[in-house]
Parts: C-alpha cells; sequence; structure tokens
C-alpha cells in the first residue's frame, strides 16, 4: 500500500475523498482515534500495555491463589490451562513488546531530531491493528474458551482438546480447534502491526537523522530500538509463516504438525524458536537502551564505552539468531546440534556481559543521585544479572535437561523480563513521564513503588529457583502435599500479592502527581536532545532541527569547554530563549501552529483505525465450517481492509495549507 | 470546499533531504522486502523438510506439469519486461505506452494467476489436495501465498492503469510511486524463480 501512497493529484481533487472528510480535531477522543503523531500514539501504547499489565496480572494471581496451597481448587484443571496460557501471550506481545514499541514511538524521532517518524500513518495502524489484537484474543473467553496450550502451544498437545474424559471427543476437538484459531489469528494480526513498525523505525532510524547526527552519535535508546526493528522484521515472518500453518493444520487438516499424518512436530518448535529466541532480544533491548539513557545523566558521567555498548547490542542481535535450539535439549536433536546450539548460548552471554560492566562503569566514580528512574536502572542491572547467570546455566545441556520444564526455567525468565525488561521500563516511565506529560512523578511515593516491587519480586521469583531444582514441574494446575515444595509455594503467592501493591502505588503516584508544578524542559539535567524542546513537546517537536555535533549533544550545549579556557561555557540551543521558563533552554512553545511556522506536518486520517478493524473481522471467519458465512466474514473484513488501503492510498499525507 | 493542489511538500520526509538520499518509501520497500525473503525463506524451508512426506499420496514426479508450469513461468518473467517498459514509457513521458505497458503486466499477471488456478483445480481432481500429507499441503501454501503476493501485485498495477486513464499519473510526480510497484513486482517475479527452481526443476533434475 505505500507503493501507491502519498501521491494525490491532478490539482481538480476535492478535498472531501470518498466517504470521509479529513478529520480536523487536534484535541478530544477523535483527535486520539485518527492522530498520526507519534507521541500521541506512543503514549496510547503506554497506556494499552498498562491496561494490559493490570490484565495479565489479574491471571497471574489467579495462578498463585490456585498453587498457594497443595490440592489449590481455584480453579478447574482447564480454566488454569487458559489462564497461563493468557498470561504468558498477555504479558509477552500486550504488555512488554508494546510498552517498549511506546518508549520507541515516543522518544526515537525526538532523539534523532525528526519531526516525526518516516510513516506516521503506517505508526497508526500499527497501533491500532494491536489493539484489535488484544481484543480479538481476548474475545475468546465469549466463544470456546482462552487458548490453553501456553505460549509456545507445542504440537501434537495442541491438537488434544480439554479433558477428552469430560467431553464428547467431537466436542473436544471444536473447543480445542476455536481456542487454537483465536491464539493463532490472534497473533498473526498482532504480527502485522510488528512488521509495520520494524519497517517504519527501520527506515526512520537510517532516513530521519537530524544534520551531523551520524550513526554513531545516535543515543543508545535509538540504537536499541534500531536493533530491535531489525530483529522484528525479521523474525515477524517466520511466526507468521509458522501461525499459518498451524491455522491450515487446524482448519484445513493439512498435516504440517500432526504426527499420525506424517507431519513433524519438531517442526513448529524450530519455526516457534526461531521467531522466539530473538523474541526475547525484542523484549529486553529496549529496556538496556533506556538504562543506558537513564544511568550517564544520573551519574553526571559520560556512558561508560559507548561504542562498546552499540557493538554489543549488535552482536547480540545478530547471535540472538543462532541460539533458538537450546529450547529445544529435551527434544532429541542429536549431541552434535545440542552441543553447538549449547556454545552459541555461552557466547551470548559475552555481550551481555559487555553491557553490564560498562553499565557499572558508567557508574564507577560517578556523581550518584539516587532517583526514581536511577533506582529502576540499578534495579535492571542487578536483576538481570542474575536472570542472566541462570540463563548461562542452561546453555550445559545437561543442566538444562534436568530443569526443562520445572519452575526453575519460570524463575530464570521472569528475572530477565520482570526483573530485566520490566524494571526498566517502568524506569523509563520515572524518567520521561516529565517530557511527555510535563509533571515529574512524586518522587517519595516512586521510591517507595521501587522499593515494594523489588521486594514483591524477589519473594515471587527467587524461591521458583528453588522449587524448580526441587522438581516442581511448570504448568501444572495442582501439587500433591508432601512434596516438600508446600513453604515456598506460599511465600511466591504472597510475593505476588506485594508485586500488586507496588503496582497500586504506581496508579497512586500518577493520580497525585497530576497537580504537580511544571517540570519544564530539562528537569533531570540531561543530555540528549528530547530534553531540548519543550514538556510536553509541541506536535512539530521542535521549532528548529537541532544540529548535532556531539554524542550527548544537550550536555555539550550545556556544559562544553572551549579549548582555550577549560571553565564550562554554556552553549545557547538553536532557537532558545534563556528567559523561558523551565530552565535555561526551556520551554519553547512558541504559540504558533507547525503551519504558522511554516512547518508541514502529517494530517490525521481515519484509514488506519478503518484498515485495522476489517483484520478480526476476515479473522473470524476462519471459525466456520460453512463456506459461504466463511466467505462472507472474509468478503467483509477484506473490503473494509483493502478499501480503506485504497482511500489511504489516494488521500495525501498532508493537505495543502495555503 | 474548496479544491487543493497536489500536496508535494514531501510530507513523510517533512521537506528535508534524507539521511541516505533515498526517499522513504523506496527504502521502506527495500525495508519490506528484506522482511519478505524471511516468509518466504521460511515456506521453502517447509517444503524441502516435506518433499517426501507423501503418505503414499501423489509425488511430485506424479503431479506436477513441467511444460505448462514453464510456460506460464515465461508469462510471468515476461511481465518484469512489460514493468520496466511501462517505467520506462513514463521516464519519457509516453502515457500511451504507460498505459498500455501497465495493462500487458497487470494483464500477463492475470495470466500466470489463471494456470495457477487451473494447476491447482486439476491436482485437486486428482486427489492432491491440502489434507493429503505435508508434502502437499507444503506446496499448496507456498504457491497459494505466491499467487496472493501477485494478486496484490495485479491489483496496484490496475489501479495505476486506471489512475493514468483520467490523469491521475503523471511523470513529474508519480515516477517514485511506479518504481515501487515495479521494485515489488520484480521481487515477486524473482521469488518465482525461487520456487520454480526448487518445487518444479529441483525433483526432476
Amino acid at each position: 500500500m505505500t507503493a501507491i501512497a502519498e501521491n494525490p493529484s491532478t490539482g481538480t481533487l476535492p478535498r472531501r475523498r470518498g466517504i470521509f472528510p479529513r478529520p480536523t480535531k487536534t484535541t478530544g477522543a477523535l483527535s486520539w482515534l485518527t492522530t498520526v503523531d507519534h507521541k500521541k500514539i506512543g503514549i496510547m501504547y503506554g497506556i494499552g500495555a498498562l491496561i494490559f499489565f493490570v490484565v495479565g496480572g489479574l491471571e497471574a494471581l489467579l495462578i498463585r491463589a490456585q498453587l498457594a496451597t497443595p490440592n489449590g481448587e481455584v480453579l478447574s484443571a482447564d480454566l488454569y490451562n487458559q489462564v497461563f496460557t493468557m498470561h504468558g501471550l498477555t504479558m509477552i506481545f500486550f504488555v512488554v513488546m508494546p510498552l517498549g514499541a511506546a518508549f520507541i514511538n515516543y522518544l526515537l524521532p525526538l532523539q534523532l531530531g525528526a519531526r516525526d517518524v518516516a510513516f506516521p500513518r503506517i505508526n497508526a495502524v500499527s497501533l491500532w491493528i494491536w489493539v484489535v489484537a488484544g481484543l480479538f484474543v481476548y474475545s475468546s473467553f465469549f466463544f470456546e474458551g482462552a487458548p490453553n496450550g501456553s505460549w509456545v502451544s507445542y504440537f501434537p498437545q495442541a491438537l488434544v482438546g480439554p479433558d477428552p474424559a469430560g467431553n464428547l471427543a467431537s466436542d473436544a476437538v471444536a473447543i480445542q480447534q476455536s481456542r487454537m484459531l483465536f491464539y493463532s489469528m490472534g497473533l498473526q494480526i498482532a504480527g502485522v502491526a510488528s512488521l509495520a513498525s520494524a519497517v517504519n523505525f527501520v527506515t526512520t532510524v537510517l532516513n530521519m537523522r537530524a544534520p551531523g547526527m551520524t550513526l554513531m552519535r545516535m543515543p543508545v535508546f535509538s540504537w536499541m530500538s534500531f536493533v530491535t526493528a531489525f530483529l522484528l522484521l525479521f523474525a515477524m515472518p517466520v511466526i507468521g509463516i509458522a501461525l499459518w500453518q498451524m491455522m491450515f493444520q487446524i482448519r484445513f487438516a493439512g498435516p504440517f504438525f500432526d504426527p499420525l499424518n506424517g507431519g513433524d512436530p519438531v517442526l513448529w518448535e524450530h519455526m516457534f524458536w526461531l521467531f522466539g529466541h530473538p523474541e526475547v532480544y525484542i523484549m529486553i533491548l529496549p529496556a538496556f537502551g533506556i538504562v543506558s539513557e537513564i544511568l550517564p545523566v544520573f551519574s553526571r558521567k559520560p556512558l561508560f564505552g559507548y561504542s562498546a555498548i552499540v557493538f554489543s547490542g549488535i552482536a547480540i542481535g545478530f547471535l540472538g539468531w543462532g541460539v533458538w535450539a537450546h529450547h529445544m535439549f529435551t527434544a532429541g536433536l542429536g549431541p552434535v546440534a545440542d552441543s553447538a546450539f549449547g556454545i552459541a548460548t555461552m557466547l551470548i552471554a559475552v555481550p551481555t556481559g559487555i553491557k553490564i560492566f560498562n553499565w557499572l562503569g558508567t557508574m564507577w566514580g560517578g556523581q550518584i543521585r539516587f532517583t526514581t528512574p536511577m533506582l529502576f536502572a540499578i534495579g535492571l542491572v542487578s536483576m538481570f544479572t542474575i536472570g542472566g547467570l541462570s540463563g548461562v546455566t542452561h546453555s550445559l545441556v545437561p543442566h538444562d535437561t534436568q530443569q526443562h520444564d520445572t519452575y526453575y526455567v519460570v524463575a530464570h525468565f521472569h528475572y530477565v523480563l520482570f526483573g530485566g525488561a520490566l524494571f526498566g521500563l517502568f524506569g523509563g516511565i520515572y524518567f520521561w513521564f516529565p517530557k511527555a506529560f510535563g509533571r515529574l512523578l512524586n518522587e517519595r511515593i516512586g521510591k517507595l513503588h521501587f522499593w515494594s516491587m523489588l521486594i514483591g519480586f524477589n519473594l515471587t521469583f527467587a524461591p521458583m529457583h528453588l522449587l524448580g531444582l526441587n522438581g516442581m514441574p511448570r504448568r501444572y494446575y495442582t501439587y500433591a502435599d508432601g512434596m516438600g515444595w508446600n513453604f515456598w509455594n506460599a511465600v511466591v503467592s504472597i510475593g505476588s500479592l506485594v508485586i500488586a501493591l507496588s503496582f497500586a502505588i504506581f496508579v497512586i503516584n500518577i493520580i497525585v502527581s497530576r497537580n504537580n508544578p511544571p517540570a519544564g524542559a530539562d528537569p533531570w539535567d540531561a543530555r540528549s536532545v528530547e530534553w531540548l524542546t519543550s514538556s510536553p513537546p509541541p506536535v512539530h517537536n521542535f521549532d528548529d532541527i537541532p544540529v548535532i555535533s556531539d554524542n550527548d549533544e544537550l550536555w555539550y550545549r550545556k556544559y562544553a569547554s572551549t579549548s582555550d579556557e577549560d571553565a564550562p561555557v554554556r552553549v545557547a540551543a538553536g532557537g532558545s530563549d534563556d528567559e523561558n521558563p523551565g530552565g535555561p533552554y526551556g520551554d519553547r512553545v512558541s504559540g504558533k501552529t507547525a503551519k504558522e511556522l511554516g512547518i508541514h506536518m502529517p494530517d490525521p486520517s481515519w484509514f488506519p483505525l478503518l484498515l485495522s478493524l476489517g483484520l478480526p473481522i476476515a479473522a473470524y471467519g476462519v471459525f466456520f465450517e460453512d463456506r459461504i458465512t466463511m466467505t462472507a466474514f472474509f468478503a467483509v473484513g477484506g473490503i473494509l481492509t483493502f478499501g480503506s488501503m485504497l482511500g489511504w492510498a489516494l488521500e495525501p499525507s498532508a493537505e495543502e495549507d495555503h | 470546499m474548496s479544491t487543493v493542489d497536489a500536496a508535494e511538500h514531501g510530507a513523510a520526509d517533512h521537506g528535508h533531504a534524507t539521511n541516505l538520499g533515498m526517499s522513504n518509501e523506496k527504502l521502506g520497500m527495500w525495508t519490506f522486502i528484506g522482511s519478505e525473503c524471511l516468509f518466504f525463506g521460511a515456506m521453502i524451508a517447509t517444503y524441502l523438510l516435506y518433499l517426501n512426506r507423501t503418505n503414499g499420496g501423489l509425488t511430485a514426479f506424479d503431479v506436477f506439469d513441467i511444460p505448462f508450469t514453464s510456460a506460464s513461468t515465461f508469462i510471468l518473467l515476461m511481465s518484469s519486461l512489460g514493468m520496466v517498459l511501462a517505467l520506462d514509457a513514463l521516464h519519457k513521458r509516453d502515457m500511451r505506452g504507460f498505459q498500455t505497458w501497465t495493462l500487458a503486466t497487470a494483464v500477463m499477471g492475470m495470466v500466470f494467476l489463471a494456470g495457477q488456478k487451473y494447476e491447482f483445480a486439476f491436482f485437486v481432481e486428482e486427489g492432491f489436495k491440502l489434507e493429503t500429507s505435508p508434502f502437499s499441503v507444503s506446496f499448496f501454501m507456498l504457491t497459494g501465498f505466491h499467487g496472493i503476493h501477485v494478486t496484490v501485485g495485479v491489483v496496484m498495477l490496475v489501479i495505476l492503469w486506471a489512475l493514468s486513464l483520467r490523469g491521475g499519473i503523471t511523470a513529474d510526480k508519480h515516477t517514485e510511486t511506479v518504481e515501487l510497484v515495479g521494485l515489488y513486482w520484480h521481487f515477486v517475479d524473482i521469488v518465482w524463480i525461487v520456487i520454480f527452481t526448487v518445487i518444479y526443476l529441483i525433483p526432476v533434475g
């Protein structure tokens, strides 16, 4: 659709094209539904992800209520399977990935000194497709139930209906078909959103940098976003194909993964993990980028080993493609494959270790301010290191075979995803909240949030190491008394309540902080150019595009020393006015709109939202055996989606204003 | 409501030169094509894995009609030539030539699709269906998704052709649009060269 986009025009086209007039609202609900502004889109990603975080968190609490005592009876086995599967899918696809996307959306153009991403409307379509994908997956609860095969949904178990004893065999098959179709089609739709974002972000980084910003002057967060975008670009088509194959297997009996008809279930494992392993770096790299921004600011030192951090991020991106089979050591791949993937897994610890030592080097000898974002950043460095070390133990094949499918693995990946990614992302929220909303979050409540989250997190996940080493299997809905697991399971369940409490503190913090005084452009004495513009930034981000001459451009402008004297000399920011409120480089809102300044910004559009609505409608068609109903759903969804594409292609990105 | 001129302010580039000197649209298309390589790569890998898993059903030697598919392959490859000539005509501001070659390219794509439809129907009649074997379903998925890509390309070409009839395509403003459709079209053809080799030539050769 990009192919014929951005081109109106014979000079006689009317402003109203087809059915929809161009939306013009800049405030209110309509403006959010039709916006193409990367900042509004980023905020919506963030809010949506936090809502899903509550949902996924409630599912986690249900799991822990069930497992708090032996022979728990809170959930039935069938419901437990659905709940833990949805917990995993939610946290991965609808919390951590989109929270990363929220930061990338909001910050990438600001950090690059650009006015928007390369394709603002594709950015909007990514958001809406992601939203409808989440709603689509959760709508499964209104039908035959949610997916229940865990987030990996291995075959042939994915073909087996729930509790065959309690259902007629044909009913069980129908139920399972519905659930697995929600899995395959839901993730398929979410994958389209990720792929569109990936194309957008790669293009933005390669093409939209401010004058003087060479690749090696980009802030580390932008670099990690760039690597993440490449991982998405190449991982999403692989899972896309695997999910289509799953759909063909389940809906059309195409025997891709059915061992009774010659299919190979291990192929699904390979395809899934060829996506799934890069996926874990897709989740963690934005958080690595965030702490690489936070640590220098609150240590008052430049990032130690900038290029080493950048190159180790790239190395993680590359090596991430060569380790997928370490998830499959018990699948019987043979000693050569197991050894090769074990060694590759050990290798990936090297660039990760380089990052950790560089972060320590950044703090070493710095004037550290223990603000809330800094605490969360240090939390990531320490908790991720624990998770990374238990990850290295998995590279030892016999060790991994012993731990496979036990709670030790659950402990490991929560230490990297919660202790790593989520700590980094929460740190990022505290750090950039004043930029996005103009007000700082309350520091005292923020610290309470951090400490309660740190304690709750460790209470929840540290004992899982012990449970796993004592043989407690993951994904079982209950366990017998007398296995020696009772005490630590009780502790884990209490810990999960502490995490819930800590999130409540965070919500309270947002509520009480809404009346804080304006933060100004640069409340943290920060280093990169997003702090050069006002908080919140105007629609066009910068009145004048900054010219970049240093890695820490804002820091350089504020404190660069001249060659003659070593005393720091302040360098005026382009277009800034020292009399402005909010600090020396402060609030530069000119009071003029972008168009009055002669800046052409893309106009809002209905088409991204409409395009996304067609996808779940078409996906529901797959659920019908009846050819006519199926075709009808395809037709309605297809007309909506392709019609929107056509309207989109014929609608110019920005209207002429004179 | 007033009429507007073309909004050719390079809105996507915000009026600035891009870092790579290549427009966002073209870079985005190349990026997308990079992703498509993995999309087809995953299906080709599956096909090669399942080449001999026929469940006692029809094998590659039984079903494929090499001369027939070679003919439709030739037509698809010639459509790339049509695409080149269409763009060349646009460069020369020869709108008639542009319309002719765009339509010719689309028609060649349609002929290829018709051939595929005939082939699929024939196979199903022979008892070579989605559910027959891992081999059959991998074949249908790989060639079917390629067919969907050709269909999307045909739709884009027809839209270009229809717009040009009412003067909606001009050499000044839309050369790159046509180039982008061309990039996509050539990619779809190149993928078919790989698929044709893997599916039709390797098992026989």
